[in-house]
């Protein structure tokens, strides 16, 4: 019972580690290009939710201060999340950028097939 | 002069040497007056470090710090100023020699050439007046890369196969095991300075003793210690004034000089004679005297049975060091300038046959004394030293070491010299006796002496090998000095 | 009074020169800003290293936001070194760079090129100065980012599945240390890696603190391509133009080596690492792998510039072997391996790219009988190769004498023959491509080779010549090396 108290107490973590093993298992199962960095996305999506979540406490208000308030959330990791995903935006579209040039190099964007052509030069 | 700029004069002259034949390469005549230009200064500064040196200046130059326990120096000791003499003495004759070989074969590369034998040259005073084991590392391993494209000269497959073989086996030993030594040895002496009597002694137990001198022994492939001799028969690929200077004086002799200062000024022949655990260097040396021996005795190609008799000479000298006894380490330092003297000969008769004749083989050497007498009169004198035959050089330092052999009680170690006169007396008489009284192959091409330089260097070191018998004074001093040294 | 901004001026300089690239049309005004850039950042690393050396440890508070609220620069003696290293190398490649640039890049990219790489500049050194965990996330995918793109540049089109595939395992890499960072700030709260690591006091075995190690180590790890993590390396490096190529074997891995060190000696410190986790034996197993398994692959490469990438592999796994020594001495021997590898690989990279620039390949094949043509960048890979096999009077002996007393102080006598054996397959390797280069008949392309034009020889040069010079004078290399190792271990920060 407790146990089951405590997975549940959780479920925030249980979704971030959902998250995260299935984007990485896109990330290394999938041959297609575009799939990876869809799988990679949502890896970085996760690490989001590790940040944000533990920085909500429950009844807690934006940090301005005032005198109904006395319980604040940390604003702190909003604003790194706000970063981490400037940076995550940019490695997609510099992924995507590679992968068009890619199809335009080798005509494809599977990787088996790049590699099989690879290996005819 | 001080004695620190001389010393370091030793080392400057052939390296600026080798910048000089770069810059006189486009005339050969300045070039070749550069090498022999080179050669006598350095052969007078090394004569004028032995005069102060006899009369007992203490000589050294400061050292340069690198790291904890890493340090740049130089200094004198007997047994290194016995080893500059020789090799810059024997720098002289072998630039004249050279000159007519590579003339007479029309060699190419030949500025490369010489500039890679100064740079070897400089790096074998290195070796011969480094104050500390890093020096001496320092020195050999740019002796191996200076030379290899010396071994690699001809630029052919054979010659390229030869240069692996040669790089691989001296650069894997000096790396995988000289160099873990030389750091154990840092570590457990806290210094790397030779001093008389060694500097572990009393610091290792004797099983760590006779790992590290196995690493030692092995690790300065240099000295051709089996199973670490292959490289020197693949060095036999390169011209021949390269085998005769390099592979049977410069490189060699610092590979068992190295091991004879080592046995004296790292190990302390006292501690290595206490330890129950040292003896197998006594028998490894005899084994490698007599396989070398036998394997020379079936090898047709000239050069090939040179270089194992080298390998089987080399042994002589860690063998007499591995006697332990003061009177050997004097056999062993004679050993180093008697065999390297002979040696020279030796390779100088065969470059001289190969020259005039285009000859390489044992076999085909049939009564090529009467077409060549000066070559094959000063082979005859150089093999007589090999085997130890009065009035020849070899004669002395044999008697040295077997006086020390008898004097130690090392019964073996008599046995081995005993039985391996009798082999090389069995792979060089032969070749003496049908150069001169078997009649020629009637094919046999028409020829004469070879060049002048050629036959003028040779007359020059098959003398020398009977004056070494003659008047052995200096050399005997020095190695008398050393035996002191080593006898505490 | 400038004295005293040094440590923000050397981030925001390549910074504020990367805009200014990104604005100019033509590639030669470009080349003009990121070379004024370069040389001045040397000048500002060194007076970094000499204040820390006199003064001890700085604190610049950027901004004005005082530590640890705000973001803290904190140089000590370790970080101004690989400050140094990486601007050093920055300066030297600047000159070579115009020449192999023109020639690699077109004309209308040339711009980019050069503000790409004063971004992945400003990236690498923003990483080894900031003292704060989350903005040396953000400076790693600045340069991470830059790097990609720089690879891409290359003119094979493999060079853009290089590119790709190091994206993948990058960001994975990254994001693996941004879920490190994440759960060290939600139990201390603070990402001041100085305030954390007094904060992380008698926390340090709760599993959330291990797990942050465990996130922290393997996604740095795949940064500076530890192996088996170091897959992404050998493609990148080949394919890559050729002074990316240069650039980011000099100074990337390094960077990432020196914040893995920080990590576990300023943070977590030395008791969590070596006392309560066997971190020690997992980077002696790893390292031992790649110094063995990639010179082994190394010695079968056809194509060079791939061979010498294997050589960095195993050449990291000397690096990470100070870790696991875990004494001054081999701790010391792994970051002044640091700086020797950068400068003796640079130098070997130049000579192949040179080559690259007169000939247009770097198959062992085509550099056959080339030192007829081009003795002295031939000469340059001898001295290059001596040096990573660690021959005495070469930078990479000192990195080599000093891992090996590490290791005897430990005891390990078998680790002292396992580096030694290693070093023989640098021999196989080495030889290999000399032996190809200086005694086989040229072949047709090297036939018609020459020596590249002077501003790419001086540079190669100068590094070659600090290859032999730091194998004599230790005081920059480790001795500094030593004073870092020294700070480490005894938790200094």
């Amino acid at each position: 019972m407790n146990l089951l108290q405590e997975i549940i107490a959780h479920y925030n973590h249980w979704i971030i580690i959902f998250l995260m093993v299935s984007g990485l298992y896109i990330v290394v199962a999938h041959g297609n290009m575009i799939k990876k960095l869809v799988g990679l996305s949502l890896f970085q999506t996760s690490v989001y939710l590790l940040y944000l979540s533990p920085g909500k406490i429950l009844g807690g208000t934006p940090p301005i201060l005032s005198d109904q308030f006395t319980v604040y959330s940390n604003p702190l990791p909003h604003v790194l999340i706000l970063t981490a995903i400037v940076v995550g935006v940019a490695t997609i579209a510099l992924g995507l950028a590679l992968v068009v040039r890619i199809n335009e190099a080798f005509g494809t964007i599977e990787e088996d097939e790049i590699f099989a052509e690879d290996e005819d030069e | 002069m001080t004695g620190e700029t001389l010393i370091i004069l030793a080392l400057l002259v052939p390296t600026v040497g080798a910048a000089l034949i770069w810059a006189t390469a486009w005339n050969p005549n300045f070039r070749e007056t550069t090498t022999l230009v080179t050669a006598g200064i350095l052969f007078i500064i090394v004569l004028t470090i032995l005069g102060r040196f006899l009369s007992g200046e203490p000589l050294a130059t400061g050292t340069v710090p690198i790291a904890p326990g890493l340090e740049l120096g130089f200094s004198i000791e007997p047994l290194g100023m016995l080893f500059a003499c020789i090799a810059s003495g024997l720098w002289i004759v072998n630039s004249i020699y050279s000159i007519g070989y590579m003339r007479g074969n029309n060699e190419p590369r030949q500025t490369p050439f010489y500039m890679c034998f100064a740079i070897a040259l400089a790096s074998t005073m290195g070796i011969a007046f480094a104050a500390n084991l890093f020096t001496l590392f320092l020195f050999y391993e740019i002796l191996t890369l200076s030379t290899y494209p010396l071994v690699t000269h001809k630029g052919d497959d054979s010659a390229r196969e030869g240069g692996r073989t040669y790089l691989l086996v001296l650069l894997g030993t000096s790396t995988v095991l000289l160099l873990p030594a030389i750091i154990a040895t840092a570590v457990i002496a806290g210094t790397l300075n030779f001093e008389p009597g060694g500097i572990l002694a009393g610091k290792v137990s004797p099983t760590v003793l006779s790992i590290l001198l196995a690493m030692f022994m092995f690790g300065i492939g240099k000295a051709a210690l089996m199973p670490f001799h292959k490289w020197l028969p693949a060095a036999m690929v390169a011209p021949t004034p390269v085998s005769a200077l390099l592979h049977a004086v410069a490189v060699v002799k610092a590979g068992v000089f190295s091991v004879v200062k080592v046995i004296v000024y790292v190990f302390g022949v006292e501690t290595l004679a206490g330890a129950a655990t040292a003896g197998w260097l006594l028998y490894i040396a005899g084994a490698t005297i007599l396989i070398a021996s036998v394997v020379a005795l079936k090898a047709d190609n000239l050069k090939r049975r040179l270089a194992y008799s080298t390998v089987s000479q080399l042994s002589y000298v860690i063998l007499a060091a591995a006697i332990l006894a003061p009177i050997s380490i004097v056999g062993a330092s004679m050993h180093i300038a008697a065999h390297a003297i002979s040696k020279i000969t030796l390779f100088f008769a065969a470059g001289s046959i190969y020259t005039a004749a285009h000859l390489t083989e044992v076999s085909q050497l049939n009564g090529i004394g009467r077409k060549m007498p000066w070559t094959m009169g000063a082979f005859a004198i150089g093999a007589l030293s090999m085997i130890g035959v009065p009035p020849t050089a070899g004669f002395v330092s044999k008697w040295y070491i077997l006086l020390g052999a008898m004097d130690a009680q090392q019964w073996i170690a008599v046995g081995v010299i005993i039985v391996s006169t009798l082999l090389n007396a069995a792979y060089f008489l032969p070749i003496v006796y049908a150069a001169f009284f078997r009649a020629p192959d009637k094919k046999s091409p028409d020829h004469g002496e070879a060049p002048l330089p050629i036959v003028v260097a040779l007359t020059v070191t098959a003398a020398g090998t009977v004056i070494l018998f003659l008047f052995p004074g200096v050399p005997l001093a020095l190695s008398k000095m050393l035996g002191l040294v080593g006898g505490g | 009074m400038i004295s005293a901004h040094l440590p923000a001026l050397q981030v925001v300089l390549p910074l504020l020169g990367a805009v200014v690239c990104a604005f100019l049309k033509r590639g030669s005004w470009a080349w003009l800003v990121a070379l004024a850039v370069s040389l001045v950042l040397p000048a500002i690393a060194l007076g970094l290293l000499y204040q820390t050396y006199e003064g001890g440890t700085i604190s610049y508070a950027l901004g004005g936001w005082r530590p640890p609220f705000g973001i803290e620069y904190r140089v000590d003696i370790f970080n101004a070194f690989v400050l140094v290293l990486v601007s050093v190398i920055g300066a030297v490649i600047m000159p070579y760079a115009k020449r192999s640039v023109e020639h690699e890049i077109p004309e209308d990219k040339q711009a980019w090129f050069y503000a790409i790489y004063l971004l992945c500049l400003c990236g690498l050194l923003g990483i080894a100065i900031t003292g704060d965990a989350f903005n040396a996330f953000v400076f790693m995918e600045i340069s991470s980012l830059a790097t990609y793109a720089l690879i891409a540049m290359g003119r094979d089109r493999r060079a853009l599945l290089a590119a790709y595939q190091y994206l993948i395992m990058g960001t994975i890499g990254a994001t693996f240390y941004v879920i490190g960072v994440g759960l060290l700030y939600s139990m201390t709260g603070t990402l001041n890696l100085a305030d954390m690591a007094n904060r992380l006091a008698g926390i340090e075995d709760s599993r959330a603190v291990l797990a942050a190690l465990a996130f922290l180590t393997v996604g740095i790890s795949l940064k500076l391509a530890l192996f088996p993590l170091h897959v992404w390396l050998p493609n990148a490096y080949a394919y890559a133009p050729s002074m990316a190529t240069v650039f980011l074997s000099a100074t990337a891995t390094k960077v990432a080596v020196y914040l893995l060190l920080r990590y576990f000696f300023s943070v977590f410190g030395v008791s969590v690492i070596y006392a309560d986790l066997p971190v020690s034996w997992i980077f002696l197993v790893l390292s031992i792998a790649a110094m063995f398994g990639a010179s082994l692959v190394a010695v079968f490469q056809a194509n060079i510039k791939r061979m010498l990438a294997y050589s960095s592999v195993a050449q990291i796994g000397y690096i990470t072997l100070g870790i696991a020594i875990a004494n001054k001495t081999g701790l010391a021997g792994g970051i002044v391996h640091l700086f020797n590898h950068a400068i003796m690989k640079a130098a070997l990279f130049m000579a192949l790219g040179s080559i690259f620039f007169r000939i247009g390949s770097v198959r062992i094949e085509d550099l056959a009988g080339i030192a007829k043509r081009m003795p002295v960048t031939a000469g340059v890979f001898v001295v290059g190769g001596l040096g990573l096999i660690g021959v005495p009077g070469t930078a990479g002996f000192i990195s080599k004498w000093y891992l090996g007393l590490g290791a005897i102080e430990n005891g390990w006598w078998w680790l002292l023959m396992l580096i030694v054996l290693s070093s023989a397959i640098a021999v196989l390797y080495v030889g290999r491509v000399v032996e190809v280069m200086w005694f086989r008949e040229p072949s047709p392309v090297a036939k018609k080779a020459e020596e590249p034009p002077l501003s790419m020889l001086l540079p190669t040069l100068l590094l070659t010549f600090a290859t032999i010079y730091f194998g004599f004078d230790t005081f920059l290399t480790a001795h500094m090396a030593d004073l870092a190792a020294q700070l480490l271990l005894t938790g200094g920060r």
